[in-house]
């Protein structure tokens, strides 16, 4: 298993190098194809392996450990000193600052102070199981992806852009390392460094087009990851000085055992690593970066948002909830991931850029699985694993659809896709399925919901507990508006002469894997729930629960198979109804078809269709800021009880080791 | 046994009239007439309709409107042209834009004269109309067995 | 008690489109009489739906007509979820996914007018949402259940008295879902609309009795929810229930007949302010009361 892990980590970072070296076009192709396959079968061989060995939980340190060591600590110094070149050179020069801050307190800590025991530095558990599997899986499809989409990108539509593909490339693999050793570290010293690779990464990824609009969103990106890399370098210091620890796990467990009796000072580790975990997944008032990513090229769109960056935040959170259940470390994320929920489906109502629809609705998406996490319970947790499943399959696949139908249609627009079913069924199936699996009744969103709604009602802080259940019942409401919206448009009839599908061969093969994917995912879902998530409940809680009743899982599948069967059957019994086919009523005045009409100077003229914005109600310029001042009050206010009460814990341990001595 | 004589519905269309008509025929849901009490209702929709109500003459700009509403309105229907105009022209039938009556563009089954037309005599002819439905629907039903 | 559960199932897919038919001709008959009218017949929805089934079948895009047999299927399901006693969560999401199916049926023609209905159709079904699932945490507060065999079973008094303000939210929005007068902006069950006919504009014939029959089982599971805010383990309730159902129906008649339409902003707006002061205080009181 060690060597297994340590490949998984290793391999992508060594491999990074080749499609960096390599400039013919078609050898590069291969190279990436080939590492994307290895990384998928190595990742999917060493989740079997475990999982045949038994799933249990496994604390280990890496081969050569001391070396590692060796190698996070200048590679921590080697990000510092490129953040702080890059700011220098773009005059930015708080990122520096906040660079210099994050890596030199814990490097000096690690360094200088307290001497840590031997302790494992790594563990792959069953949460461990879900994301190796999610990031080797769909994050390689993405992978493969981009090679042909970028192909596309530079010959085809943008050759104004320098084509820098051997770096984008390299960049994505650099990635899959980094998220892979991210989830297997246990030593908080070995996660921050992989955590600070992510940013710099995703950093660099954004401002690939190097457009002044790309730069300062890359930036924008940058500079709010690394406040979360401070929070981190908090509580690595924090536990290093009063835990002589820094080990994630014994954190937790300090935070899970003391943090129920007010213990502030083991809940400052955790609130600093949640607060961290925010920033990573994007939650209010953080949003800005995730939003600005879209100006990146669509696979680091795909990247970002589905099977790596912001999952990274998502699985630290799951990883603490124990510590967070019914305390103010766990109120203020599940009220930020709430409140995240209801502001960003708002938001995603009002914007009609395709890719800007599924940034927001990944904000929202993410701010219920915070939420989930926050809330700390079983069911939570439950509830917000098969969320993460559900969404990095389905976002990576819409991602990857929106960007296969701007190269093919020439917009991203959602009102641009006006009847695609008609011209492009094919696009539009995976579209189709794809909106499906994030909101439709039987698939994740609703499992999670009913979790959610369940937990969040029995959550014992009265405040919390109110606003949390109207938070996800409006959330829910907003969220199906946006989704149905855009499921609306694409199905009737289109203005739009059939045309060529510009559509890769290999970008079909990812999507129709990824379409593949999610109907698996929902067919197992009872299978997944008794084999991979109940064991993972246990491992976290010690409790194995039956989430969801035997009679609701029953009444699920019903419903499921009814999504599929009950429109497919009527669909066969209906397709041989004989019927006089019409034009749509206009008042009478078609000009022949459904879409011109007779204007008052006798001309046909085209009508156009559009959904409903709402921008007067609920649209970014009105809202974003005081969701922004909203979510920052909320984060400062639990910060500042969390911080004091460990401040205050703090001095009257110091009077009392004085007075003692 | 077909029930299209109890629920008759009503597209009311306003061709070149002066309105006068189209008053008596809103008159007609009123309290005072309550057509409702016959299952008609009032839609606005050809394709929900049963009856097509006509008022005023046929002009060169609603020609092709009214063709294609009656086009619009499925199987069996039945078309009312309600006062002097729609039945003939009337007053404007020798305006240059004027065609003439509804009859003109589509088949019309019932006539009902009148200048203004009153919700009587509507009534009357909606009534009627319901009556020639059952005939209607018989053939069509023949038809579709044949 | 499995018995029971499988009856009132047969029950509700039996009865409710001739109960909640008659309750429609009365409606139009009380309506009619409000306004000084005879009205026609108790019986004419029936007739109508009749008539709708017989008339010659028109098409605007083919793939309607499935759409729309998909959301009756899927209301009926949803039926049969509240009235065998399931999780009460459930048929409210089953309830949104049909109405998706309804959505795409109208959107799929690219007809003006339907599309305006959609998208109003769509601010409706986001206005009552969150007052539908509140209703469910609601229930869910007072019994410690969603699942609506137990909560029936498991009170002793009527929850009513625990759940006035989300009582007073539900009818509100049962306004809404009813398409009654002041908030029937996506299609009426009057004729005449703003929007000719709303969602329904382009549906002929059957199709648009089929939407009609769709209601109809709605509606029955709505006063069914409406019912359940009055029953408890005695039977006798169940009079109660049956006589409070009549009392919102009869409510909903009059408001019908004495407002006038509202736009949809004004309706968003009071639907989603009603829910967060009737239901939300109600919620929050409750959340205390259990500590």
């Amino acid at each position: 298993m060690e060597t297994l892990v340590t490949a998984l980590i290793c391999f992508p970072f060594l491999w990074a190098i080749l499609p960096a070296v390599i400039h013919n076009s078609k050898r590069r192709a291969f190279t990436v194809y080939l590492g994307c396959a290895i990384v998928m079968v190595l990742s999917v061989f060493t989740a079997i392996q475990w999982y045949l060995a038994g799933g249990q939980t496994l604390d280990f340190r890496l081969p050569y450990q001391q070396v590692f060591g060796e190698i996070f600590l200048w590679g921590d110094i080697f990000l510092m000193c490129f953040i702080t070149y890059l700011a220098y050179k773009h005059h930015r020069l708080i990122i520096a600052f906040l660079s210099i801050i994050s890596t030199v307190v814990p490097t000096i800590l690690e360094k200088f102070g307290p001497k840590l025991g031997i302790v494992p530095t790594m563990r792959f558990d069953w949460l461990t199981f879900i994301m190796v599997l999610i990031i080797g899986v769909v994050g390689s499809l993405i992978g493969i992806y981009a090679v042909g989409y970028m192909h596309g990108f530079h010959i085809h539509h943008h050759k104004e852009v320098t084509d820098r593909r051997s770096f984008f490339l390299s960049m994505i693999f650099v990635f899959f390392g980094a998220m892979f050793g991210l989830v297997t570290s246990a030593n908080l010293l070995g996660l921050y460094f992989f955590w600070e690779i992510t940013s710099v990464t995703s950093f660099l990824l954004i401002g690939y087009t190097r457009t002044d609009e790309a730069i300062n969103n890359s930036f924008k990106a940058l500079w709010m990851n690394l406040l979360g890399g401070c929070g981190l370098a908090v509580a690595i210091s924090v536990g290093i000085v009063c835990f002589h620890t820094a080990n994630l796990y014994d954190l937790i467990y300090a935070g899970q055992t003391s943090g129920k009796a007010g213990d502030m000072l083991c809940l400052l580790p955790i609130a600093m690593l949640a607060f961290a975990a925010l920033t990573k997944s994007a939650q209010f008032p953080f949003s800005g970066w995730l939003l600005g990513a879209m100006v990146a090229p669509t696979p680091s769109s795909a990247l970002l948002h589905s099977a790596t960056m912001v999952k990274a935040g998502v699985y630290m959170l799951i990883r603490l909830s124990p510590a967070m259940a019914d305390n103010y470390v766990g109120n203020m994320v599940a009220l930020i991931g709430g409140f995240t929920f209801v502001a960003a489906s708002c938001f995603a109502i009002t914007v009609s850029d395709g890719k800007k629809v599924l940034a927001y609705s990944t904000i929202s998406n993410l701010g219920l699985i915070v939420a989930c996490t926050g809330c700390g319970y079983e069911e939570t947790i439950w509830a917000a694993v098969f969320l993460v499943i559900f969404h990095a399959v389905s976002k990576s696949m819409l991602f990857q659809c929106v960007g296969a139908i701007e190269t093919t249609i020439g917009s991203r627009d959602v009102e641009e896709m006006q009847g695609l079913m008609s011209i492009f069924p094919k696009l539009a199936f995976i579209l189709m399925v794809g909106i499906a699996g994030m909101f439709l009744a039987p698939f994740g969103m609703l499992i999670s919901k009913w979790a959610a709604l369940k937990a969040f009602i029995d959550t014992s802080s009265v405040y919390v507990s109110t606003l949390m259940v109207l938070f996800i019942c409006f959330g829910s409401a907003t969220t199906m508006f946006y989704w149905t919206k855009w499921m609306s448009k694409i199905l009737g009839a289109s203005k739009r002469e059939k045309s060529r599908d510009l559509t890769k061969k290999n970008e079909y093969i990812s999507m129709f894997f990824h379409a593949f994917m999610m109907i698996a995912l929902i067919l197992g879902f009872p299978w997944l729930s008794e084999h991979v998530l109940k064991p993972l409940s246990n491992d976290m809680f010690g409790i194995v629960k039956q989430v969801i009743s035997y009679e609701n899982m029953i009444i699920m599948i019903v419903l499921l198979c009814g999504v599929f069967v009950i429109p497919f059957v009527n669909y066969l019994m209906t397709k041989n109804q004989k019927g006089k086919q019409v034009i749509t009523y206009m008042g009478g005045a078609n000009a022949g078809d459904n879409f011109n009409f007779v204007s008052a100077t006798g001309d046909p003229k085209e009508m156009e269709i559009s959904n409903f914005y709402m921008e007067e109600l609920m649209g970014e310029k009105k809202l974003f800021t005081p969701a922004i001042l909203i979510s920052s009050f909320i984060l400062i206010v639990y910060l500042i009880i969390v911080v004091g009460g460990a401040l205050q814990r703090w001095f009257r341990l110091e009077l009392f080791w004085q007075s003692s001595t | 046994m077909a029930t299209i004589h109890k629920s008759p519905w009503l597209l009311h269309y306003d061709g070149s009239s002066c309105n006068g008509c189209d008053i008596e025929v809103l008159a007609c849901t009123t309290p005072v007439y309550d057509v409702e009490r016959f299952g008609v209702i009032n839609t606005g929709n050809p394709m929900h309709a049963d009856i097509f109500l006509i008022t005023g003459g046929i002009n060169s700009q609603n020609e092709a409107v009214v063709k294609q509403i009656y086009e619009q309105m499925p199987q069996p229907k039945v078309v009312i042209a309600v006062g002097t105009c729609a039945c003939t022209g009337g007053i404007f039938k020798e305006c240059y834009n004027i065609k003439g009556g509804a009859d003109t563009v589509i088949p019309v089954d019932i006539y009902v004269p009148g200048c203004a037309a009153r919700p009587e005599s509507i009534i009357d002819g909606v009534v009627k109309g319901v009556a020639l439905f059952k005939e209607k629907a018989e053939a069509l039903a023949a038809s579709g067995r044949a | 008690m499995v018995q029971t559960r499988i009856i009132l199932a047969i029950l509700y897919i039996v009865l409710s489109p001739f109960v909640i038919g008659l309750l429609d001709g009365f409606d139009r008959k009380i309506s009619a009489r409000m306004q000084g009218r005879k009205g026609p017949s108790v019986f004419q929805p029936f007739y109508d739906i009749k008539k709708l089934f017989e008339k010659e079948f028109l098409t605007a895009n083919k793939m309607q007509l499935f759409l729309i047999r998909s959301y009756l299927c899927f209301i009926v399901l949803s039926g049969i979820i509240f009235f065998a006693g399931f999780d009460l969560l459930l048929v409210i999401f089953s309830l949104s996914t049909a109405a998706m199916f309804l959505i795409l049926a109208s959107t799929a023609t690219h007809s003006p007018f339907a599309s305006q209905g959609t998208s109003r159709e769509l601010v409706q079904i986001m206005a009552c949402e969150p007052m539908e699932l509140l209703v469910a945490v609601g229930f869910y507060l007072a019994t410690s259940t969603f699942t609506v065999s137990d909560i029936v079973a498991g009170s002793s008094v009527a929850n009513i008295r625990y759940l006035p303000g989300f009582f007073v939210g539900f009818v509100f929005i049962l306004t809404i879902k009813f398409r009654k007068s002041p908030f029937d902006i996506s299609t009426s069950h009057h004729a005449h609309q703003e929007v000719i006919k709303g969602v329904t504009s382009e549906m002929v014939g059957k199709e648009y009795a089929l939407v009609t029959i769709a209601e109809w089982y709605e509606n029955a599971i709505l006063l069914g929810i409406v019912g359940l805010f009055f029953v408890s383990n005695n039977p006798l309730t169940f009079i109660g229930a049956v006589i409070a159902i009549l009392a919102v129906w009869f409510l909903e008649i009059l408001i019908d007949n004495t407002s006038a339409r509202v736009k949809w902003q004004l309706m968003l707006k009071l639907a989603w302010g009603v829910t967060i002061v009737a239901a939300g205080m109600n919620l929050f009181l409750l959340e205390i009361i259990r500590g």
